[in-house]
C-alpha cells in the first residue's frame, strides 16, 4: 500500500493526520459550507453586511419555504425529472443493444462503429448546436421536453455504448456459446443470458446519466425557454433574477437545484464510482 | 404468403449471427447519426454561408474563416483563453493525485471523507459557478475578505477585473475536476500491486522516489482517463463562463465555445454561419485530442486481439 499505512507511521504523524483530515475537508468544502450557511440566514444579515459571520437567526424554513412556494422552482424541478428519467431509460435501452452487438459479435466494421460512437461522444457541443436546434425546430419540438430528451438520448448513447460494450466484453463468452449450442435464439441470449449479467453496469450507467442530464445547462438554454419545459439548471438563472441580490434565497435555490444528483450519489455511491472509474484499472 | 415467411425465417435463421448485430445496432446508429454525426457535416456546410437561422442561406465561401482568422480580436481572446484553460485545467491531475495520496489510508470514517471530497463533482457546474461568484464578490466575498487580510486588493473583484477573471473561473472549474481526478486515482491506488511496493521498500525506495518509479507507472490507466476527461472538460468550458461572467468584463473571459454561442444565438442577432465557423475551428482543435485518444485505445484493442 502506498503511501505507508498510518499504523506503521510515527505516533506524531498519526495524530497530525487525524487533525489534518477534518481541517482539509473544511477548507475543501468551504464554498459549499458558505452557501449552506447563506441559505439559513435572514435577509437582515445581508443588509447589515454580516455576510460571513454566524446567522443572527435560523431561517431555514422561511427561506426554503419561499423557494418551494413563492417561485417557479418546483416546476423547474419537475421538468428536470421529466427530462432526466426518460433520457436515462432511453439511453439504457439503446446502449445495451448497441453494446451487445459490438461486444459479442465479430463482423467487419465493428471497431469502426465503436470508434464512431466514442469520437462522437467527445465532440464539442457547439458543432452540433445550430443543426440540432434547427432539426428540433423543424420537428416542432423546440421548447418541449421531448425535444431535449431526444437529443440527450442520442448524444449519451455514445458514452453508454462505450461503457456497455467494454462491460459485455469482460463477461464470460463461453456462456453465450453454450446457449448457442443449445439452440437459443440470439435475441433471447440478449434478453435472458446477457441482460441479467449486466445489472451492475445498468445501475452504474443509470446514476451517471441521471447526473449528467440533470446538470446539463448548455442544451437546456439552446433547446428550451421558459418555465414550461426548462430544467432546473436553466431555471435557476431566472430564479436568481427574480430574487436579485437576495443571497439567502439564491443560495437556498441553488442547494435545492443541486440536491437530487447529490442524493443519488450518496445512495448509489458504489455504482456511481464504479461507473466513473471504468477503465482506471486494467 | 406462407411459403414466403418460412423462406424469410429460414434465411434469417441461416444468417442469424451475421444479421443480429445490425438489427441491434440499427436504432442506436440511426439516432446517433441524426443528432451527432450528420450535424457535424451540416455545421461545416453552414460555416460557408451567411445565415440568420430563418431565411435563405447565402453562400459566402471561406469569407467567415477569413474574417475569423484574419484579425477578429474576440476570436483571438477566446483562443488564448482556451489555451489558458487547457494548460491550467491539467493542474487537476497532480492536485487530484495529491489528495488521493493523502486520503489513501484506512482510518475510521475515511470512506465518508472520500465521498465528501468527491462531492463537488456531483453538483451541477451552474451551481458551482454561482457559489464561486458569491465567493469572489468584491468587498463582501470571502475571497476578498481573506486576500484583504494579507493586503491584496483586486480592483473590481476577481471576476470584475479583466486581468484575473479568467483565472478565477478556471479555479472554480478546477474544484470539481480535481475531485474527479482524485476518485480516478483512488481507484487506481487500490489496484497497485502491494508486492511490488513491498519489494521496492526492501530495496530502500520511499517517498517521492517510490511514487515516481513504482506507483505512478502503475497508475497509467488512471492517468490516461484523467487526461482525457480533463482535456475534454477544459475545451467544453461553457457553463462556468455563462453563469459567472457571461463573457465579461469587456469580453475578457470568452472562450471559443462561449463566443460561438454568443455569435449564433445572442441578442446581437443570429449569425449562424459565423458561429458555425467558430465551432468548426473548435472542433478541429478537439479533433487533435480525439485522434490521440482513439489511437491509444486502438493500441489497447490490438493488444487484446
Amino acid at each position: 500500500m502506498f503511501p505507508k499505512p498510518l499504523e506503521k507511521s510515527s505516533r506524531n504523524w498519526q495524530i497530525s493526520y487525524q487533525v489534518l483530515l477534518p481541517l482539509t475537508l473544511i477548507v475543501w468544502l468551504l464554498p459549499l459550507i458558505a452557501v449552506a450557511v447563506f441559505s439559513i440566514k435572514p435577509e437582515a444579515d445581508f443588509v447589515n453586511g454580516n455576510y460571513w459571520g454566524l446567522p443572527s437567526s435560523f431561517e431555514f424554513f422561511t427561506n426554503y419555504g419561499k423557494v418551494f412556494f413563492e417561485s417557479d422552482m418546483p416546476r423547474y424541478l419537475w421538468n428536470s425529472v421529466l427530462i432526466t428519467v426518460p433520457t436515462v431509460i432511453g439511453c439504457i435501452i439503446l446502449s445495451s443493444m448497441t453494446g451487445f452487438a459490438l461486444g459479442v459479435y465479430k463482423f467487419r466494421g465493428n471497431l469502426l462503429i465503436f470508434f464512431m460512437f466514442i469520437a462522437g461522444n467527445f465532440v464539442p457541443f457547439q458543432i452540433l448546436m445550430v443543426p440540432v436546434r434547427d432539426l428540433t425546430l423543424s420537428l416542432n419540438l423546440y421548447d418541449t421536453k421531448l425535444g431535449l430528451i431526444l437529443f440527450h438520448v442520442a448524444f449519451q448513447t455514445g458514452f453508454c455504448t462505450l461503457f456497455m460494450r467494454n462491460f459485455i466484453r469482460a463477461l464470460p463468452f463461453p456462456l453465450i456459446e453454450a446457449a448457442r449450442v443449445e439452440g437459443v435464439r440470439e435475441w433471447r441470449i440478449f434478453l435472458f443470458v446477457v441482460l441479467p449479467l449486466m445489472k451492475p453496469a445498468l445501475a452504474a450507467l443509470a446514476v451517471l446519466i441521471f447526473t449528467f442530464i440533470w446538470n446539463d445547462y448548455f442544451w437546456a438554454i439552446v433547446l428550451t425557454q421558459g418555465p414550461d419545459s426548462q430544467p432546473v439548471t436553466a431555471g435557476i438563472t431566472s430564479f436568481n433574477s427574480q430574487f436579485r441580490a437576495a443571497y439567502h434565497l439564491m443560495s437556498a435555490g441553488s442547494i435545492v437545484a443541486a440536491l437530487p444528483p447529490v442524493a443519488m450519489f450518496f445512495l448509489m455511491q458504489k455504482h456511481f464510482i464504479a461507473g466513473l472509474t471504468l477503465g482506471a484499472v486494467k | 404468403m406462407a411459403t414466403a415467411t418460412t423462406q424469410n425465417r429460414s434465411w434469417y435463421r441461416r444468417n442469424e449471427i451475421a444479421v443480429t448485430p445490425w438489427l441491434f445496432l440499427l436504432p442506436g446508429i440511426l439516432f446517433f447519426a441524426l443528432y451527432v454525426i450528420i450535424p457535424i457535416f451540416q455545421s461545416v456546410w453552414i460555416s460557408f454561408h451567411e445565415w440568420d437561422g430563418l431565411g435563405e442561406k447565402t453562400w459566402v465561401g471561406t469569407a467567415n474563416y477569413e474574417r475569423l482568422l484574419g484579425g477578429d480580436r474576440k476570436f483571438e481572446t477566446s483562443f488564448w483563453n482556451n489555451l489558458k484553460w487547457l494548460v491550467l485545467y491539467l493542474l487537476a491531475i497532480p492536485m487530484g493525485l495529491s489528495i488521493s495520496l493523502f486520503l489513501n489510508q484506512t482510518v475510521r470514517g475515511i470512506r465518508l471523507y472520500k465521498s465528501l471530497f468527491f462531492f463537488p463533482f456531483v453538483i451541477s457546474q451552474v451551481v458551482v459557478g454561482l457559489v464561486f461568484s458569491w465567493f469572489y464578490l468584491p468587498n463582501d466575498g470571502l475571497f476578498d475578505v481573506i486576500t484583504g487580510l494579507v493586503g491584496i486588493d483586486i480592483k473590481g473583484g476577481v471576476l470584475g477585473n479583466p486581468n484575473t477573471a479568467t483565472y478565477g473561473i478556471i479555479a472554480a472549474g478546477l474544484w470539481p475536476q480535481t475531485a474527479y481526478c482524485m476518485i480516478l486515482y483512488l481507484t487506481g491506488l487500490n489496484a497497485v500491486d502491494p508486492e511490488q511496493v513491498e519489494a521496492a521498500r526492501l530495496d530502500g525506495a520511499k517517498g517521492l522516489k517510490m511514487l515516481w518509479y513504482v506507483i505512478i507507472p502503475q497508475l497509467k490507466p488512471a492517468t490516461f482517463i484523467a487526461f482525457v476527461v480533463t482535456i475534454i472538460g477544459a475545451l467544453r468550458s461553457f457553463d462556468f463562463i455563462a453563469v459567472m461572467t457571461n463573457g465579461g468584463p469587456f469580453g475578457s473571459t470568452r472562450v471559443l465555445s462561449f463566443y460561438m454561442f454568443e455569435e449564433s444565438l445572442s441578442e446581437f442577432g443570429f449569425r449562424m454561419g459565423y458561429g458555425a465557423a467558430i465551432a468548426v475551428v473548435l472542433f478541429f482543435i478537439m479533433l487533435i485530442f480525439i485522434g490521440y485518444f482513439l489511437w491509444s485505445m486502438y493500441q489497447d484493442e490490438k493488444g487484446v486481439r
